[in-house]
């Protein structure tokens, strides 16, 4: 099969800022003073109608003054990032349970551990590296068990790979919690000393026989029972979760129930066990823990707490509300309702990174004001007002981001950005000083050390203790000391005092995908990530990667013989949002009735203009996990080679 | 200062290195000890990520009671032990390697190589100028990086870095056998028709640069590399949530390439391809 | 594992073979339609892994029956075995037997190694190419270890099943005849005719070649077969390792490792399970007592096994036959068959509850294999490679476990060691080489063959036994890997001491005699081409050294004195380096008989 040749569009710097008098003009360039000065009354006259797009890329010095911004400089909560369309379930349902929203092990321990559960993660090719410590972990004897509808290369890894159907992750979760239960597997005085709510989840997940979520999930029960059994008599054992948990209407309830496989079992607080959800971007754990969400204060500390808010004010000398911001998806909802008019987008690209972009795209204009901040000239930037130039987080900019395992590292600066770009914490002082804010930050370390001394959890992370240590996971709250690679060891302490606040069980109950499959749509699209690109594939599609081969509509076998197709002729995919046109790619990691694309390439085939635009109500997060297609074959079919 | 599991503590081990009593911890390789004690052996195949694969025999030492010398870089240390590193016998093994290396092989890129041959006076001209070489050609199949055989020693750490000691990729092995042995893919395909995912962890390892990143290739053929003028900085890569550790390496403004910290706890020297290769954007300038 | 597939598909024959080795597929992940079972679980992991030591009976089953490996037979071997395909081309391309690349389905193997080349392998070789058209592949060959009836052939023709015929002494007609139609060639010589003494009533060792049917267990047991295994569960796994050290015995292969201390060593591990390795890979040029032994007594071979493999405490053992050994495997095939079908071998082996079988793993040309640890990675399906020591594998064996590794004729002594005892045994011979000895005898002699005799014969003996011609101009002792004396040092004793004190070695029993017409700088050449073809490549000095050796032996063919001096020198400074710094006995000793030549023969002077 030759590879298609498609180079993606490439996005050249942005070296100068853009301005332009009416969304019906093209953009001039402008100086900074100019653009500034603009951006800075378009933001004013919307003081009380404005949102702030933070982002999951930047540093968390950059996402500490962001949020700062809006909460000192504009007075409102309304600050987001793009975790809000991947990560904030896991954050939401871990908080919920455990009062912190970390995953709460470290890299290191899955390659001590006896039983990895990978569910709903590609992570061979999401989380390359992260992956590497995976397979540490199998080589030293551990077994893996993958949980995806697609037989993805992780899966192929696994001792053995369970196909459910999209969005049965409850019915999946619950089955193996009942069957944990009925094997006498459950560990009893974890459950007492630990947690809360345990016979109300014995009851619910009691319906939940293996031969029920057969029916419902696909999978047999042998296997299910199999994984259960795995997972509950496993000394140590780890359960991972990406996107194909996170992804859905339910997402936080998705997450909540297999925290609760952790509860039942005593998986989490010791080394070794735990749960580990992987972000999708370099500082989507950072950005949260700086405070750029609507609902947190910087160290990852409730707004609706009164000492916090007193700390914060006295430190900031401003008023903090005493109530929660629109997170992102809120926020699109208030465009449309004309209640939200000014936008200022840090880094982020919403026009194609929405579910149901065309939707996304038709909210953004209808604002008063956008001002958007980046790198690139993208989709959004398009649809901008006043456009500034950034320098790129992680080559151009002194700073820090969080991983995965909650381990804060040095981002420094290599090159120097082209043109009059600047960095983005620069950009944002000199829009607060236009709005009356002298804020003075020498340097990024400056800036770090304003958020240690409000952030317990940040306190003990000097820069130079940051480069000595190659990075430190929080907490961190001593400057002498380090804490271990896990969190909520706490859980297994004998005094009540010190085991603090129990884990709830969370009682949540199956809600199957909100865009049902019928005669119509008879397809269930999922989608994910390719190994060699990114999200919209503004940054992987500068360079020739060989493994691209540009967008697919990937079918399983069965289903490209029942409509006719062959692989690279071009088909129509239809939801009942939108069509795009794509050329077909055969994969057997499919099954019949199961189709996969990605937001790789939006600008070829505009995979959000399928995806469905169901929110989780807790976190937020869209269902782009699932939606309902339909494939036409063209009338002519034109083979793509 | 870490609280979680430091493992079970090691014995330290008591044995000679040219006479000199040293301490090792149980496990140590001579190598280890050596270096421990300042005693600089040259090493070609050996790597700090990888297990010992003692193919190249450069670091050969004398051992007091064996009848052939041995590789200090995977023996272990054992107690009462004489290490004879730079006697007369273990500095012929390591001129004669050096003479059979340079005179198959093209090692104009090796580190430290010229100054070993000239410390143990090797003459790799001696074995004639009919003496057989690898003579391969560069394979230029891919944008990205470049496999110039005629410049491998046959260490095998791209093999075992690409293999279950890393990658798990297994995109390349050792085919043939003796002198034509060659790291290969499956059925001599090209690059691009083999399960290579371009990660560049074969890259790291390599140390003769018969593997390199395409624009260090291009700029070496062009007569502009000069890591003289090159700066190294280690940050974090931005393309997802593990937080790799990469250090661009900077020659005028431009990355040229990249790589990641060999002790960093994250990475442990390895990348995918977003993090080896994903660079480019931030220099579309123009 | 995530492996990567290309777009090449087996033909039917090809998926056929591998089915009849492994069995149907299970799933369509392994190759098989895909059923709606497939689409909601797979199985993997470590079961899927641990397939690997499949590969080499996948490769040969391939090759037996297509004659080559494509890409699409490869790929699909790896489906099945969940093997990397990059790794299995590095496996198929490392052994001579196997190509892949298309060839015909006959290919007919010409030896023209030491012995075969002195009786005229070079014009047989010219002969069969002139009269063979394409429809064969001639391909010169190392030895064959059919020495005795040199020069040998054997042809190899794929299919189902594959075809094999030998023919030695060949004549270039006899030659073409058993590649055109290896079915109606002459039936082989039964191995006693490598057998000058066979009947002789004192033979321990070749005592039934020749006197018992080689297919009966029945006939083995009528003529003391299993006796000694009975005596063994007698004295239990501490008795007969007990014996077996008093014994005196030592490792027949060449390095002469007393086999009690290596049993004992194992048997002690704490790590199981253990396993018993019989390494019969018999590639040393000049040396094909193994064969004629698994030839002419198959079930001494099994028997023998299980002794060793329940005084070590091992219940699997792995017997690695020589690939070109087309008859032994057959024959070894039958009696572990028979054996298993009689009780010999399996769950209750001789009902004494003690459980041990044995699975026969084909070797596929590469003398390298006959060294003990790249033994173990080609039966675990990696290349041949040796593994560095320590860790030695009565720790870390095959399969990383403790492993005892004998060589044929060292566990066939242990039979005459149970059934006389050791202090009868320990009697013969000479007091640190016990027991007898086998000498495989070729070259300049009348009665070329295997020669039985007690530790302490001198070379001449041996030599006058077998009828040593007029004008000996040198005697290759060990091999290629041994080294040369002269004519005048008949009186060499030929125990591992005598030939150590005389400066030599005895190697595998090597005892290979030429006349003064054979080129000496010819042979020399010979040798290292040897070496250079069979150097596995892993290590520096063996894999350019034996290429440089080779070319310094061209410079010099024809040249003598002062014109050879330089290269001499350098000769002796590679060869230096080859033995201290090489990882095995392959590089270390690939410099021997080149440098005997030259110091004792004289040659190049």
């Amino acid at each position: 099969m030759s590879k298609r040749d498609r180079t993606p569009k490439t996005y050249t710097r942005l070296t100068h800022p853009l301005v332009r008098d009416s969304r019906d003009e093209p953009f001039r360039q402008a100086s900074w003073q100019e653009a500034l000065d603009r951006a800075a009354r378009g933001l004013e006259r919307n003081r009380g109608a404005f949102g702030m797009f933070s982002c999951a890329r930047a540093t968390n010095e950059m996402n500490y003054v962001a949020q700062k911004f809006a909460r000192v400089v504009m007075g409102t909560n309304n600050v987001d990032s793009c975790n809000r369309t991947c990560h904030a379930p896991s954050v939401a349902g871990l908080s919920a349970a455990f009062g912190s929203g970390g995953g709460t092990s470290s890299y290191e321990e899955i390659e001590h551990t006896d039983v990895i559960v990978m569910w709903g993660s590609n992570a061979r090719f999401a989380h390359p590296i992260f992956f590497q410590h995976v397979l540490k972990g199998i080589r030293n004897g551990a077994r893996m068990y993958a949980v995806d509808p697609r037989r993805t290369s992780t899966a192929e890894w696994a001792e053995s790979w369970l196909g459910l159907n999209v969005g049965t992750d409850i019915p999946m979760a619950h089955a193996i919690g009942r069957e944990i239960i009925h094997a006498g597997l459950a560990n009893e005085a974890f459950i007492a000393r630990a947690t809360t709510g345990f016979e109300e989840y014995r009851a619910l997940v009691e319906p939940w026989t293996l031969s029920l979520a057969e029916k419902v999930t696909g999978v047999p029960a042998r296997a299910i029972r199999e994984l259960a059994h795995a997972y509950a008599r496993a000394e140590r054992a780890q359960l991972c979760w990406t996107l194909g948990i996170t992804e859905h209407h339910n997402g936080t309830d998705n997450v909540r129930a297999l925290i609760n496989l952790s509860l039942l079992t005593g998986q989490v607080g010791r080394y070794g066990a735990g749960l580990q959800p992987l972000r999708g971007q370099n500082n989507v754990q950072g950005g949260g823990d700086m405070g750029a969400i609507p609902n947190r204060l910087p160290g990852f500390q409730d707004i609706l707490d009164p000492a916090t808010r007193l700390k914060f004010e006295t430190a900031w000398d401003t008023v903090i509300r005493p109530h929660y911001g629109l997170n992102l998806t809120e926020m699109f909802e208030a465009m449309e309702d004309g209640t939200l008019k000014a936008v200022y987008c840090i880094g982020e690209n919403p026009a194609q990174s929405e579910a149901d972009s065309e939707q996304a795209v038709r909210r953004l204009r209808q604002l008063d004001f956008l001002v958007v901040q980046d790198i690139f000239l993208t989709k959004t930037a398009e649809l901008a007002d006043v456009v500034l130039p950034a320098t790129a987080g992680w080559a151009e900019t002194d700073g820090t981001t969080t991983n995965s395992e909650r381990r804060v590292q040095r981002v420094r600066r290599a090159v120097t950005p082209p043109g009059e770009a600047r960095e983005d914490i620069d950009i944002i002082c000199e829009l607060a000083a236009r709005l009356g804010h002298d804020w003075k930050y020498a340097d990024a370390e400056t800036v770090w050390n304003e958020l240690r001394s409000v952030s317990p959890d940040h306190y003990g992370m000097t820069y130079e203790r940051l480069a000595e240590h190659q990075g430190i996971q929080w907490p961190c709250p001593s400057t002498e000391a380090l804490e271990p690679t896990y969190l909520h060891g706490r859980l297994w302490e004998k005094d009540p005092a010190r085991r603090g606040a129990p884990a709830p069980f969370g009682i949540v109950r199956h809600d199957p995908p909100v865009d049902l499959t019928d005669e119509r749509y008879p397809i269930r699209l999922t989608t994910g990530r390719r190994l060699d690109s990114y999200n919209t594939g503004v940054q992987s599609g500068g360079f020739a990667s060989p493994l691209r081969r540009g967008e697919y509509v990937e079918l399983s076998p069965e289903d490209a013989e029942h409509y006719g197709v062959v692989v690279g002729e071009k088909v129509q995919v239809s939801s009942r949002r939108g069509a795009v046109v794509a050329p077909v790619w055969v994969d057997p990691a499919l099954r019949p009735g199961l189709a996969f694309m990605t937001m790789h390439f939006p600008d070829d085939v505009d995979t959000n203009r399928l995806t469905i635009e169901a929110n989780c109500p807790i976190a937020g997060t869209a269902e782009f996990k699932a939606s309902a297609i339909r494939i036409d074959k063209l009338p002519v079919a034109t083979i793509v080679r | 200062m870490t609280v979680t599991s430091l493992g079970i503590p090691r014995r330290l081990l008591e044995f000679t290195i040219d006479g000199e009593a040293v301490r090792a911890p149980e496990g140590s390789t001579i190598l280890d000890a050596c270096r421990a004690a300042g005693k600089d052996i040259p090493t070609l195949c050996q790597g700090d990520t990888l297990r010992p694969k003692n193919a190249c025999r450069v670091c050969v030492v004398e051992v007091e009671g064996s009848r052939t010398l041995v590789p200090a870089c995977s023996r272990r240390a054992e107690p009462g032990m004489e290490v004879r590193t730079d006697t007369e016998r273990a500095r012929h093994s390591r001129k004669i390697v050096l003479e059979l290396l340079a005179s198959s092989v093209d090692l104009s890129t090796t580190p430290q190589v010229a100054e070993w041959i000239k410390e143990y006076e090797a003459k790799p001209d001696r074995f004639g100028p009919d003496a057989a070489r690898l003579n391969e050609e560069p394979k230029v199949d891919n944008d990205l990086y470049v496999r110039d055989y005629d410049k491998c020693i046959l260490c095998y750490k791209c093999v075992d870095a690409c293999g279950d000691q890393w990658q798990n990729t297994f995109a390349i092995s050792v085919a043939g056998r003796g002198f034509d042995a060659r790291i290969a893919v499956e059925h001599d395909a090209p690059l691009t028709d083999s399960a290579c995912v371009y990660c560049g962890n074969c890259i790291e390892v390599c140390p003769t640069g018969a593997l390199s990143f395409k624009s260090e290739f291009d700029m070496r053929t062009a007569g502009t590399w000069d890591e003289t003028r090159q700066s190294q900085t280690t940050t974090v890569c931005a393309y997802c949530g593990v937080g790799c550790n990469l250090t661009l390496h900077v020659q005028d403004n431009e990355i040229v390439k990249v790589t990641s910290p060999h002790d960093n706890p994250v990475t442990h020297g390895n990348l995918c391809i977003k993090g080896r290769f994903g660079y480019q954007h931030v220099q579309n300038r123009d | 594992m995530d492996l990567h597939f290309g777009d090449s598909k087996p033909t039917d024959d090809e998926r056929a073979a591998v089915d009849a080795l492994l069995g149907p597929p299970e799933s369509s992940w392994e190759g098989a339609d895909r059923s709606d079972a497939d689409l909601r679980w797979a199985r993997g992991g470590r079961e899927a892994r641990d397939r690997r030591e499949m590969l080499l009976p996948g490769l040969h089953a391939v090759n037996d029956r297509i004659g080559w490996i494509s890409d699409g037979a490869l790929d699909y071997l790896c489906r099945r075995l969940t093997v990397p395909p990059a790794e299995a081309y590095g496996v198929a391309t490392f052994y001579a037997m196997f190509s892949v690349r298309p060839r015909p389905a006959t290919v007919l193997h010409l030896c023209t190694d030491l012995a075969c080349a002195a009786a005229g392998a070079s014009e047989l070789c010219a002969g069969v190419e002139a009269r063979l058209g394409p429809g064969f592949s001639v391909q010169r060959s190392p030895c064959l270890g059919l020495c005795e009836r040199a020069p040998a052939a054997l042809a190899v023709r794929a299919g189902d099943p594959v075809r094999t015929a030998v023919s030695a002494p060949a004549t270039v007609e006899a030659a073409v005849l058993a590649a055109s139609a290896p079915d109606s060639a002459p039936e082989e010589p039964p191995a006693a005719m490598a057998v000058p003494q066979a009947g002789d009533p004192g033979l321990m060792l070749l005592g039934r070649v020749g006197v018992v049917d080689p297919a009966s267990l029945d006939d083995y047991r009528a003529h003391g077969g299993y006796a000694a295994l009975r005596r063994a569960f007698e004295l239990g796994p501490a008795g007969v390792i007990r014996e077996v050290t008093d014994s005196g015995l030592v490792g027949r292969g060449g390095a002469a490792f007393p086999t009690g201390r290596k049993w004992q060593a194992t048997a002690s591990q704490p790590d199981h399970p253990h396993y018993l390795v019989c390494n019969a890979d018999e590639s040393e040029p000049g040396t094909f007592k193994d064969r004629v032994l698994m030839e002419g007594d198959p079930y001494a071979l099994v028997e023998a096994m299980t002794v060793a493999a329940y005084a070590v405490g091992a219940h699997r053992g792995y017997l690695y036959l020589r690939g070109e050994y087309p008859r032994a495997l057959r024959r070894l095939e039958h009696a572990v068959a028979q054996a298993r079908a009689r009780g010999f071998l399996g769950d209750d082996v001789l009902g004494q509850g003690y459980a041990f079988d044995i699975e026969i793993r084909r070797g596929a040309g590469a003398y390298i294999c006959g060294e003990e640890t790249a033994l173990f990675n080609s039966i675990e399906g990696y290349r041949g490679e040796p593994r560095a020591k320590p860790p030695f594998p009565v720790e870390k064996g095959l399969f990383g476990r403790p492993t005892v590794e004998n060589n044929v004729e060292t566990l066939v002594n242990v039979l005459p060691i149970l059934t006389k005892g050791a202090p009868a045994y320990a009697a013969i011979g000479t007091g640190r080489s016990t027991g007898p000895k086998l000498f495989c005898v070729s070259g300049s002699v009348e009665r070329p063959g295997i020669y039985e005799l007690p530790f302490g014969a001198t070379l001449g003996e041996v030599l006058a036994l077998a009828g040593v011609r007029e004008n000996l101009r040198a005697v290759l002792l060990g091999g290629a890997a041994g080294g040369f004396v002269r004519p005048d040092e008949l009186d060499i004793p030929l125990t591992f001491e005598g030939t150590r004190e005389a400066g030599t070695t005895l190697g595998s029993g090597v005892v290979m005699a030429f006349d003064d017409t054979v080129p000496l700088p010819r042979l020399l050449l010979r040798i290292a081409e040897f070496f250079r073809d069979e150097s596995c490549g892993q290590c520096v000095p063996c894999r350019v050294g034996t290429v440089r050796q080779e070319e310094a032996l061209h410079r010099i063919e024809r040249r003598t004195g002062a014109a050879a001096a330089d290269d001499i020198a350098l000769l002796r400074e590679v060869g230096r380096a080859m033995r201290d710094a090489s990882i095995c006995g392959l590089g270390q000793t690939a410099w021997n008989a080149v440098e005997s030549a030259i110091d004792r023969l004289g040659a190049y002077e």
